[in-house]
């Protein structure tokens, strides 16, 4: 695969590894938080922490857009179904198995008769709901800016045929503010922060240059390839050693300093800003998700079905939320591995294997086992 | 009584009934293309001798949407998938049985187009279907068409085969590439349409398991890695057998179409379900006389040694990646959905 | 993260927004609304359906020829 394969060469990534060890300080601790799930994967999947020097650490960031979103939505969204008799509910298939509350999800809400289609793309919504003229067609919308100009476009095609049976339940974020609350907060210590790369895509590496000034935090967009990755660490390394903190773009074979400005039109067409949303481990951040704007009021979902606003009490011991804000580890977990696991998670990081405690559990069991069987 | 309408008609009620209609569909339909002696007895039960020797016995239910995929469909799979079931104990399959659940309304052309290919593939594997049944369910009720197939089989003297009998230092050998039959039944499901040559790799494995078990009788597991992929099966192989197992991913054969599939839709080919493909644990000093003899059938062909059992109290499947690294292999969570991030 | 992957763009239907992407043999349906400008032969990253950004072959090319040059210091040491 052109543009896989080639950023995917264990001797290269052997040899920049040895770089990063030359040029790393042994006096010093270096916390880097990887931001998107995507990362954590590749770390894991391609074992990058075996490469690396012990003062260097990865912590992992909240980018996963299944593990951030509140189980309260989910719920939401079963009881609508569960009071209607003509809904089609049209989701990406990595929301499926999330807890919402009490041992529910959408996968069970299936089971039980609702009428609940996976999809790929927001345009197999959009057939789904002009094929069904006789029903209501739902689609649950998730994900960062990466996933949120095809939502744009589905409903900007939707307003102008004029469908009438689709809706839209937003919840899309904005990965900026998520950074600067994290940064913010000062509860994890933080060196430097390897960037989203395909949200980059979108909104570009500048979108992250005030969060880096303000909190004068190192930063690079980094790739989702495995060289990408250790590039983009020791480029880190370096401005840490230099005292430096600026944007530094390595993914720049796909990312412009202003992004997609096509995808960014299409978004403020069909978006504004959200004044507040809650984001799971994160609590409500405001200015930090979009909602759609009033002219396509029809095809809000949240307003076609006055939906409610459910609290779901996280699930006692999960500490999921200390995992996305990077303050804890998932094995630091009690649940982790025992009651907790991909098979029947408790907590959202369980769920996607983007998430940092199934990439934990899937990948990461090996090191930990074979650390014990040997001390 | 007029004769059934293969063009245009459908399956009703009635001919799930137990009546006339019943008996239509079976002298139409099913007899002629299954006709073989022991079916032309036309009793409740069928009547067979028996050989002396060691008998194994399976049964399959097969449910797979589309009914109608590349390389395949429901009726060949439900052959196959049989078949492969009793040759997995390192039997010679002899007979099959088949019950056939139909919903109400479904197309009788497409019935036939089953019946059809679940007899060629019956012949093909010399394996007749010796006994069956048919019923019908009420529309909405059903998924089309769900078959169940059961199949016995003969062990032949001195073969021994278990998934409990791999031994730390045993080699594992895999008979070709991994994923084909998950990514064509994906390539061709609602709303994921993507075009691709690759074709289910639904086979009939009895063949080539004979050739093996008279080359190397001392096999200690056999197994076909159907739902779960092959790493599914690997740590079935693991905890049964109480031991690890260390497989090489540059070793294990899988198509650049069937990575392709699997990095546009993020899946993992260890975990994509094959219908043609086995897995087999052999003591060492037997492994390479065993992948010369399943290199040299066409089942075989790229048959490859992908790792060793292990010592391992854990029972894990660790696997050496192409990049350089070790990671676990564990068992599928869940299913493999499509998945976006 | 978001999933997505560079294919190769093989045919366009400008009418209608979209590309035929090939990836390893396997072709795809996507749409290039996101994209203003996109020519056969370009690798576009897919995500869920859509075409979000081209893939730029020079950018592409310097960031190999790093990956090089790294290892060509780190042999030296």
């Amino acid at each position: 695969m052109k543009y896989v394969d080639e950023f995917r060469d264990g001797d290269k990534a052997r040899q920049i590894a040895e770089l990063i060890q030359s040029e790393v300080r042994p006096d010093h601790q270096y916390r880097l938080m990887e931001f998107c799930g995507g990362h954590t994967h590749a770390i894991f999947r391609f074992g990058l922490v075996d490469l690396m020097p012990e003062n260097i650490q990865f912590i992992h960031g909240p980018g996963c857009p299944v593990c951030v979103l509140p189980a309260g939505r989910i719920e939401a969204v079963i009881k609508l179904l569960e009071n209607s008799d003509n809904l089609i509910l049209c989701t990406y298939a990595d929301l499926m198995r999330v807890p919402a509350g009490k041992r529910d999800s959408l996968h069970k809400a299936k089971a039980r008769g609702a009428d609940i289609r996976m999809i790929y793309s927001s345009t197999d919504a959009l057939n789904i709901a002009r094929n069904n003229p006789g029903q209501q067609v739902f689609f649950f919308a998730i994900g960062f800016e990466t996933t949120t100009p095809p939502t744009a476009a589905a409903i900007k095609i939707a307003h102008h045929e004029k469908l009438k049976n689709f809706s839209v339940f937003c919840n899309h974020v904005e990965t900026p503010p998520a950074m600067a609350h994290i940064l913010s907060s000062g509860e994890t210590q933080l060196d430097g922060i390897l960037g989203p790369s395909h949200v980059s895509t979108i909104i570009g590496s500048h979108a992250y240059a005030e969060c880096c000034k303000q909190y004068s935090t190192p930063f690079v967009i980094a790739g989702f390839e495995p060289l990408d990755i250790l590039q983009s660490t020791l480029m880190l390394v370096r401005q840490i050693n230099e005292g430096r903190f600026e944007v530094e773009n390595q993914y720049c074979r796909a990312v412009k300093t202003d992004g997609n400005k096509k995808a960014q039109t299409l978004m403020s067409e069909i978006f504004e800003q959200r004044p507040l949303f809650e984001w799971r481990g994160l609590g409500e951040l405001a200015n930090s998700a979009i909602q759609i704007k009033n002219r396509f009021s029809d095809f809000d979902a949240e307003k076609r079905f006055a939906m409610e606003h459910i609290e779901v009490a996280d699930i006692k011991g999960c500490i999921c939320p200390a995992v996305l804000r990077g303050v804890s580890n998932p094995d630091e977990c009690k649940l982790f591995g025992t009651v907790c696991t991909p098979e029947d998670p408790k907590g959202a990081c369980m769920v996607s294997s983007e998430g940092a405690c199934a990439a934990y559990y899937s990948y990461g069991r090996y090191r930990t086992e074979v650390e014990v069987v040997n001390s | 009584m007029s004769r059934l309408d293969l063009k245009n008609g459908v399956i009703e009620i009635i001919h799930g009934s137990g009546g006339r209609a019943s008996s239509q569909l079976i002298e139409e339909l099913f007899i002629p293309h299954f006709d073989n002696e022991l079916l032309r007895q036309g009793n409740d039960a069928t009547a067979f001798d028996i050989p002396a020797g060691r008998m194994v016995i399976t049964t399959d239910a097969h449910v797979v949407s589309p009914l109608f995929f590349p390389g395949g469909d429901i009726g060949s799979l439900s052959v196959h998938g049989t078949i492969n079931d009793v040759a997995m104990s390192g039997a010679k399959p002899l007979y099959l049985s088949a019950s056939i659940i139909l919903e109400e309304g479904f197309p009788l052309a497409d019935l036939e187009k089953i019946v059809i290919s679940m007899a060629n593939a019956s012949r093909t594997a010399n394996v007749p279907i010796i006994t069956g049944d048919t019923k019908v369910v009420e529309r909405g009720k059903g998924d089309g068409a769900f078959i169940s197939t059961s199949g016995i089989g003969i062990v032949p003297e001195g073969i021994n085969i278990s998934g409990d009998l791999a031994q730390p230092g045993d080699l594992i050998l895999l008979s070709g590439f991994i994923g084909d039959h998950g990514v064509a039944i994906l390539s061709s499901r609602e709303g994921l349409e993507f075009s691709t040559a690759i074709k289910s790799d639904s086979a009939a494995l009895h063949e080539l398991v004979s050739e093996m078990v008279q080359t190397v009788p001392d096999i200690h597991c056999l197994r076909d890695p159907t739902r779960g992929g092959l790493a599914t099966t690997l740590n079935e192989l693991a905890r049964q057998s109480k031991v690890g197992i260390q497989i090489y991913e540059h070793t294990i054969p899988v198509r650049a179409e069937v990575k392709g599939a699997c990095e546009l839709l993020g899946l993992d080919p260890l975990y994509i379900a094959n219908e043609g493909k086995l897995v087999c644990i052999c003591p060492k000093k037997s492994a390479e006389n065993l992948l010369n003899i399943m290199q040299q059938h066409p089942l075989g062909k790229e048959a490859a040694i992908i790792g060793q059992v292990t010592e391992d109290k854990q029972q894990l499947v660790v696997m050496k990646t192409t990049f350089g690294g070790q990671r676990v292999v564990d068992w599928l969570a869940g299913e493999q959905l499509p998945r976006i991030c | 993260m978001c999933l997505a992957i560079p294919a190769k763009i093989e045919s366009l239907d400008a009418l209608a927004s979209t590309a035929i992407v090939n990836l390893n043999n396997i072709r795809k349906e996507v749409s290039t609304l996101l994209l203003d400008e996109v020519t056969v032969g370009d690798y576009v990253l897919v995500h869920v359906g859509y075409a979000l950004e081209r893939i730029d072959p020079v950018e592409a090319a310097r960031t190999l020829a790093m990956f090089d040059d790294m290892q060509a210091l780190g042999d030296t040491e």
